[in-house]
């Protein structure tokens, strides 16, 4: 069975319920007017949008991501899953699938978000570009990981974004210092380290899970 | 024995070197510390805080090689010894925030201000007690050993961000920041000889606390499952 094969009956069986899409949009629909009701006609500042920006994406994503082993072990295709499919090929399968997830739900937040916030207004477009793709894809990883970890610990929603908040949390200081770089000037000169340290979070950390997902497979 | 009598002795003299010895402008004698600009007298914490931040560190460390020996080997022997240390980290963490606290009051003017360090130590405390709450929330032992220790090894590879990175390219409060100029690394500044030996036998001695009470730790929750067992 090959990762590519997972990834399509992941997708169709999503198709079929719709569960975690729904989720996600529900979610992002209930965290964005969650702000929009609190700041009501005041007026935010422009770097305070930015941060904003990242809160919404954290919580849908806790939302969301978790679906992904969750759901196998609800309906116990686990096991069969083990039997047919080395665990890297289980976990590149789930990553692919997360990934789609994720670009989707954060093109759809950075739309809206960018539509109902006057003050998000973002002057280095290629910038924040790129600190998007590279912040996408290790949301991603690390929220694969994380779980994987969860559905093999028992209790299944609440441990998920205390379990990841510490481990995104270098990712996102770095996305939201970004953020407000891309907000505040046009150059790219000063921001290479933190794209850089974008760049090493993902690598350090798919190398990372691909070495300890056995561990968390295999019981 | 003789290692309690020992760091028994180094710690008394840490304690009493740091607090008493007098800080003054030009140090003439070997107990005189010389004045640091901006600091004062509140430079005298630095014998107590800098060593608890260490051990935190030190302790994540020890419980994500224990982790590390668990999953290849998978004896439930070095997932106590991880726990334990890391919930000795948790203590020397929790001491390190409070005592960063109190000395960034008197240095810098209020006791929190999301500077990169404190921002560190705070996600460390996240991290520990991500741990414990995974801990608790699986029944299994070996289960419990697994994820735990994949958990804190993860944990572990997004310290270098916080620790050695960020700190040193964000703005901050600590020497060593990106826009500090007046001083370098962490240690070197401005400290003479005496401070420098007392700092680092206050470095050297709370390692040792460190290592007893670990040691402690593990034996005593070693003996406390042996029991469990005999009588279950």
């Amino acid at each position: 069975m090959s990762a590519y094969a997972l990834f399509k009956k992941d997708l169709a069986s999503e198709l079929r319920t719709r569960y975690a899409i729904n989720s996600l949009v529900m979610f992002i629909v209930v965290t964005i007017s969650v702000i929009l009701f609190s700041i009501g006609n005041e007026k935010i500042s422009d770097f305070l949008s930015g941060g904003l920006f990242w809160v919404v994406i954290f919580f849908s994503a806790m939302s969301g991501l978790s679906r992904a082993f969750v759901s196998e072990e609800e309906r116990g295709t686990t096991l069969t899953l083990q039997l047919i499919a080395s665990p890297t090929t289980i976990f590149s399968g789930k990553l692919l699938f997360n990934l789609i997830l994720v670009f989707a739900m954060n093109i759809v937040v950075a739309l809206l978000y960018s539509a109902l916030f006057d003050a998000f207004v973002i002057k280095n477009l290629s910038l924040f570009l790129y600190a998007f793709i590279l912040g996408n894809v290790g949301i991603a990883i690390a929220s694969t990981l994380i779980a994987s970890i969860i559905a093999k610990a028992s209790s299944k929603g609440t441990l998920y974004p205390v379990l990841s908040f510490p481990i995104l949390l270098p990712l996102m200081l770095t996305l939201i210092d970004l953020t407000k770089q891309a907000m505040d000037t046009t150059t790219f000169s000063s921001s290479y380290v933190e794209l850089a340290i974008l760049g090493c979070y993902d690598v350090v950390m798919i190398a990372a899970s691909f070495m300890l997902f056995d561990f968390i497979w295999k019981d | 024995m003789i290692w309690k009598i020992v760091l028994f002795l180094l710690i008394a003299f840490v304690s009493i070197a740091g607090i008493t010895f007098p800080i003054v402008a030009k140090p003439e004698h070997w107990y005189e510390f010389p004045l640091i600009m901006g600091l004062g007298e509140n430079a005298k914490i630095i014998f107590f805080h800098v060593p608890t931040a260490w051990l935190t560190v030190i302790a994540f460390f020890m419980s994500t090689v224990y982790s590390i020996k668990y999953l290849r080997k998978k004896d439930l022997v070095d997932d106590i010894k991880a726990h334990t240390s890391a919930q000795l980290g948790m203590v020397f963490c929790i001491l390190a925030t409070i005592t960063g606290a109190v000395w960034a009051k008197f240095a810098w003017g209020s006791y929190w201000s999301w500077d990169p360090r404190q921002t560190s130590i705070f996600a460390l405390l996240l991290i520990y007690g991500a741990l414990f709450a995974l801990r608790s929330a699986v029944e299994v032992e070996e289960k419990r050993a697994a994820l735990s220790a994949v958990y804190s090894i993860i944990a572990f590879i997004t310290v270098p961000f916080f620790i050695f990175i960020m700190p040193r390219i964000m703005r901050g409060l600590h020497p060593g920041s990106a826009d500090d100029t007046n001083a370098g690394t962490v240690v070197n500044f401005q400290m003479n000889g005496n401070m420098l030996l007392i700092f680092f036998l206050s470095l050297i001695g709370f390692t040792i606390l460190y290592y007893w009470m670990w040691y402690v730790g593990y034996k005593s929750m070693l003996y406390k499952e042996k029991l469990n067992k005999q009588y279950h």
